[in-house]
């Protein structure tokens, strides 16, 4: 029995919370969906763990779907780098559900609630599936699973505000726009190749060379995944989803979300297409590298202004993912470490911020900043894991962030590049106002008048300070997270480059 | 003990002191009674390493290592122990003082105040010991984030706007400039320790040295080398114990200390030398000393002259590490401990005239020297010391500065040496003389009634400014040991066995 589940953990990774989804629609109101949920993450999360573990020393697990050979089957591919994705997204599934029962319980009636946490195992499986597959046109299902299900979560805010069902009624047409792109370029891979398996793909596009019809197929790549990962000027969908969705729905998409799609970015751009392609180093650096900066700064200034605490994490989202599409645009292992270990980073950061952020409602009715004078008094240690995770946002030593600018500064000066690394520093400097912005507000200014506000519920408290402690302790040892990062980067970096050499 | 865990003990107890505060924060006489034995504790577990140092032990212990090659780790030499007595030797009386002024000026939230302090302490500490520049780095920027609630700490309007721009400024020169050094350096030396004689010689190209000083120079916010000096005027809403121990000697003298130490063990003084990387920042330092002195002549508001005071003096040691000299960094050294001495007990002085007569102007002080003798007695000691005048200890630092201008043929700079001691006197000495000398105004707002309670401060305010001007006198007796232990600042880098 324990054989056979560990024969196949790469498929249960997927599919355990891809069935489970509607036997938790079955289960009736109260408690019980939760607590199925709960149980069906956990058992994922355990996978996840043995996975990484499993791909650790180096292995890389190749799983066939149904027994087909690949590459005419789908295969399941694990190394090291999608492990500590798929350990990323399952590992913040397992924190958001124990916080997700109160503030959930709150913003969304009870009778929805079982297909709310339906939806919440359909994006996970989604969202696990687009990382552990190795074929192209499986990333695409996978990505419409969980796209749909995001759809519908988001929608679910509208209990609260209406606004919800606009936003993600535009994340929608975004969002299909996005996977249809992402589908034409894997319809041109696949003419000049005739396969889908992605580690075929690339031996075959090095055999075949560069030609029109792959340069069109990576375009459309690029601006379809783009779309999702919420790439500088593809946005737009973005700060009002995660405004407006549920509390718990936010936390979980900033930390997994747009993690998974910049997952298969890496994974086209540099398994698929391979550093040694041309026509992608110029566009990167031509055309993503500006737009990265861009986006660092631009959103950076826009969340300057935000009023609502959601919207301003929003934006300052869109910034953080300006850094990590700028480490690939230096096509160096420092600068693949620098996006990959950011990754990580920036999951646990901003999603500590964003339940910091849903404990405010819960508690203050509101997370618009005008109104949270004086807050740090009332609930103490709310406030302080905003504060903490803010440290991590600007990169403060002793928080991930630091780790993360480290490497994206190292990278830059490696390369020569001044005025980029002057840049990383200039644009987190921002992040000082908009962080700072805040902690003045809940420290420094008034209640205002006749503000009832308790401390968030532990169930949520604690589930945050896990990911406050998570973006401290690997902010202070980072070795593990760094040497995941680098040795998933130089795995990435060595594999192009012998194909492609000739 | 050994010396290891005495370096973790001078650390934990001022950080671990703010959990002691936060549970006796009910009872203020308790929690100030923990204030004060902590620091009289940090000041013993700091003692005993000064004495292993001055015998030639050169302690050290690795913490942690973030990142591969990246330890966080202490390694003390002869310059952080200095830095590190100098900071914990003062908070006793510090500690003693603030009990008195935070009594007596009614200052709300009195154990925010004590904690941020006793974290701030710590990261100074932190500072002296590192033992690589990443250490340093980041007790860096923990003295920056925990004095912000310090400057902030009244809450008003102009509080905040203070406390904005202090932060604003510290943050900006660290992260856009300090960090890039920091990464820079170890991108080129492929290590951020600390070692004897630099780790760059040899590494950096002597074309790009200047630059990366600059980076440094500025980056260093902490050491107010103008134009980035804004945040310490700003800083002087915070109250009076802040501005005396922090903003006179813990924050500022971290940032000069890490100029001094990034000078002798990042660049090492020879390599300094001889690609003349620190040229520019001699004639820049030189300036910094002269237009803050003229600054501080237009400033009627007492704490805002001392302020400018300090940027200048601040400027001195900088310019002793840019003369690239071993004299430079000796009269640098020598400096941060008498230019802390007796910008204390000026700073002590004003939080003791703000207690006991609520004023803060210079122009209010006319007949104030009658009431408060003692005060204004030491104040002018203190402010000898600072002008350097002989017999108090601010004489030597000045001094060994000349010497090393001579050293180092900049003969300019020793005239500007010259006419920045002619500034001090210009605005520091009208200040006791108009307290003892003019009759006070007739037109006194509050009438004889108000003026005629003004009476010296509370003793406990008193006997640190006694302490601290005294100090000032000691210290020049007692420079020749302090001269012999700078002496053993390695200079040159070890030769290899």
């Amino acid at each position: 029995m324990m054989a056979l589940i560990e024969a196949n953990l790469p498929a249960l990774q997927v599919v355990l919370p891809l069935i489970a989804a509607p036997i938790c629609a079955i289960l009736g109101r109260g408690g019980r969906s939760w607590a199925f949920a709960c149980i069906v993450i956990l058992a994922t999360f355990a996978i996840s763990v043995a996975l990484f573990a499993q791909t650790y020393a180096g292995t890389i697990i190749s799983y066939r779907m149904g027994g087909w050979e690949i590459p005419l089957g789908i295969e399941y591919r694990v190394d090291r780098l999608n492990a500590f994705v798929l350990l990323i997204i399952s590992g913040s599934a397992t924190l958001v559900l124990p916080y997700a029962r109160r503030i959930v319980a709150a913003e969304i009636p009870a009778e929805r609630q079982p297909l709310f946490y339906t939806a919440f195992l359909l994006c996970i499986a989604g969202l696990l599936g687009i990382t552990i597959t190795g074929d192209a046109f499986n990333i695409f299902v996978f990505l419409e699973i969980s796209s749909l299900a995001t759809y519908a979560l988001v929608a679910s805010g509208s209990w609260v505000n209406k606004r919800a069902l606009t936003a993600a009624y535009n994340y929608l047409i975004m969002g299909t726009v996005g996977a249809t792109f992402f589908v034409i370029g894997v319809g041109m891979l696949y003419m000049i190749t005739g396969t889908l398996n992605l580690a075929d793909l690339a031996v075959r596009i090095a055999d075949h060379g560069d030609s029109s019809t792959l340069r069109m197929g990576f375009v459309f790549i690029l601006i379809g995944i783009g779309l999702k990962l919420a790439m500088f000027p593809l946005h737009l969908w973005l700060p009002n989803a995660y405004a407006y969705a549920p509390s718990a729905v936010t936390a979980f998409l900033a930390a997994t979300a747009t993690k998974a799609a910049v997952y298969v970015m890496l994974r086209f751009m540099f398994t698929v297409f391979g550093f040694d392609y041309e026509f992608q180093a110029d566009t990167l650096r031509m055309v993503v590298l500006p737009l990265a900066v861009i986006a660092m700064f631009a959103a950076s200034i826009v969340a300057i202004f935000q009023d609502n605490l959601k919207r301003m994490l929003a934006y300052s989202s869109i910034a953080q993912i300006g850094y990590i599409l700028l480490g690939l645009t230096f096509l160096t292992e420092t600068g693949l470490t620098a996006s990959i270990v950011h990754l990580f980073n920036h999951a646990v950061t901003k999603a500590a911020l964003f339940m910091v952020a849903g404990c405010f409602i819960l508690s203050a009715g509101t997370c618009s900043i005008s109104k949270l004078g004086g807050i740090g008094r009332d609930m103490p240690w709310t406030t302080a894991a905003f504060v903490a995770g803010g440290f991590s946002l600007i990169g403060l030593p002793l928080t991930v962030g630091f780790i993360s600018k480290w490497y994206l500064v190292l990278a830059a000066l490696e390369l020569g590049w001044w005025p980029v690394a002057l840049m990383i520093m200039a644009s987190s400097l921002l992040a000082v106002i908009y962080v700072w912005r805040v902690v003045e507000v809940a420290y420094l200014q008034p209640a205002p008048e006749g503000t009832v506000r308790k401390e968030a519920p532990l169930s949520m408290l604690i589930p945050t300070w896990i990911f406050v402690g998570l973006s401290i302790w690997f902010g202070v040892n980072a070795m593990l997270t760094s040497t995941a990062a680098g040795r998933a980067a130089s795995a990435l970096f060595d594999s192009s480059h012998i194909l492609w050499k000739e | 003990m050994n010396n290891a865990d005495l370096i973790l003990l001078a650390i934990a107890i001022p950080a671990l002191t703010p959990f002691l505060l936060a549970a006796t924060g009910k009872w203020p006489n308790l929690r100030d009674t923990v204030s004060v034995i902590a620091s009289i504790a940090t000041f013993a577990a700091v003692l005993p390493l000064l004495l292993a140092v001055i015998d030639g032990a050169r302690p050290a212990i690795s913490l942690v290592e973030v990142m591969p090659g990246l330890v966080i780790g202490f390694e003390i030499e002869p310059l952080g122990m200095l830095f590190a007595t100098v900071a914990s030797g003062l908070w006793i009386p510090t500690a003693l003082y603030s009990i008195g002024y935070m009594r007596g000026a009614h200052e709300k939230k009195q154990t925010r105040f004590a904690i941020c302090f006793a974290i701030a302490i710590a990261s100074a500490i932190g500072i002296a010991f590192s033992g690589n520049l990443f250490t340093l780095f980041i007790f860096y920027e923990v003295l920056t984030i925990s004095t912000y609630p310090l400057v902030a700490h009244k809450e008003t309007p102009e509080a905040k706007r203070g406390a904005r721009t202090y932060l604003a400024i510290l943050m900006t020169t660290s992260i856009l400039f300090l960090l890039v050094a920091l990464i820079w350096t170890w991108n080129i030396a492929g290590t951020t320790e600390f070692r004897a004689g630099g780790i760059l010689d040899g590494r950096l190209d002597p074309a790009f040295a200047p630059f990366l000083l600059a980076l440094f120079a500025f980056g260093i916010g902490k050491a107010a080398l103008m134009p980035f000096h804004r945040w310490l005027p700003a800083a002087m809403v915070a109250p009076t114990p802040v501005s005396a121990l922090l903003h006179a000697v813990a924050v500022v003298k971290a940032g000069v200390f890490t100029m001094l130490k990034v000078g002798t063990y990042i660049f090492g003084i020879g390599f300094l030398g001889k690609t003349g990387a620190s040229d520019w920042l001699v004639w820049l330092a030189a300036a910094s000393i002269l237009i803050a002195s003229i600054v501080a002549l237009t400033k009627d508001d007492l704490k805002a002259r001392l302020a400018y005071s300090t940027v200048s003096q601040l400027s001195y040691i900088t310019l002793g590490m840019a003369l690239a000299v071993q004299m430079g960094v000796i009269g640098g050294a020598m400096h941060i401990a008498t230019h802390a001495m007796g910008k204390i007990a000026l700073f002590m002085c004003a939080g003791a005239i703000y207690v006991a007569a609520h004023k803060t102007k210079i122009s209010q002080l006319d007949g104030l020297g009658r009431k408060m003798p003692v005060t204004f007695a030491c104040f002018t000691i203190a402010a000898l010391s600072i002008i350097g005048l002989p017999p108090f200890a601010g004489a030597w630092s000045k001094w060994y500065l000349m010497v090393a201008a001579a050293d180092a043929n900049q003969l300019i700079i020793i005239g500007v040496l010259m006419v920045s001691s002619l500034l001090n006197v210009a605005y520091l000495l009208p200040i006791p003389a108009r307290a003892f000398f003019l009759k006070p105004k007739d037109d006194e707002t509050h009438g004889d009634a108000a003026s005629s309670r003004i009476e010296e401060t509370p003793l406990l305010c008193l006997l640190p400014i006694c302490f601290a001007a005294l100090g000032c006198i000691v210290l020049f007796f007692t420079i020749g040991g302090l001269y012999e232990y700078l002496l053993s600042i390695p200079i040159r880098p070890e030769s290899l066995p």
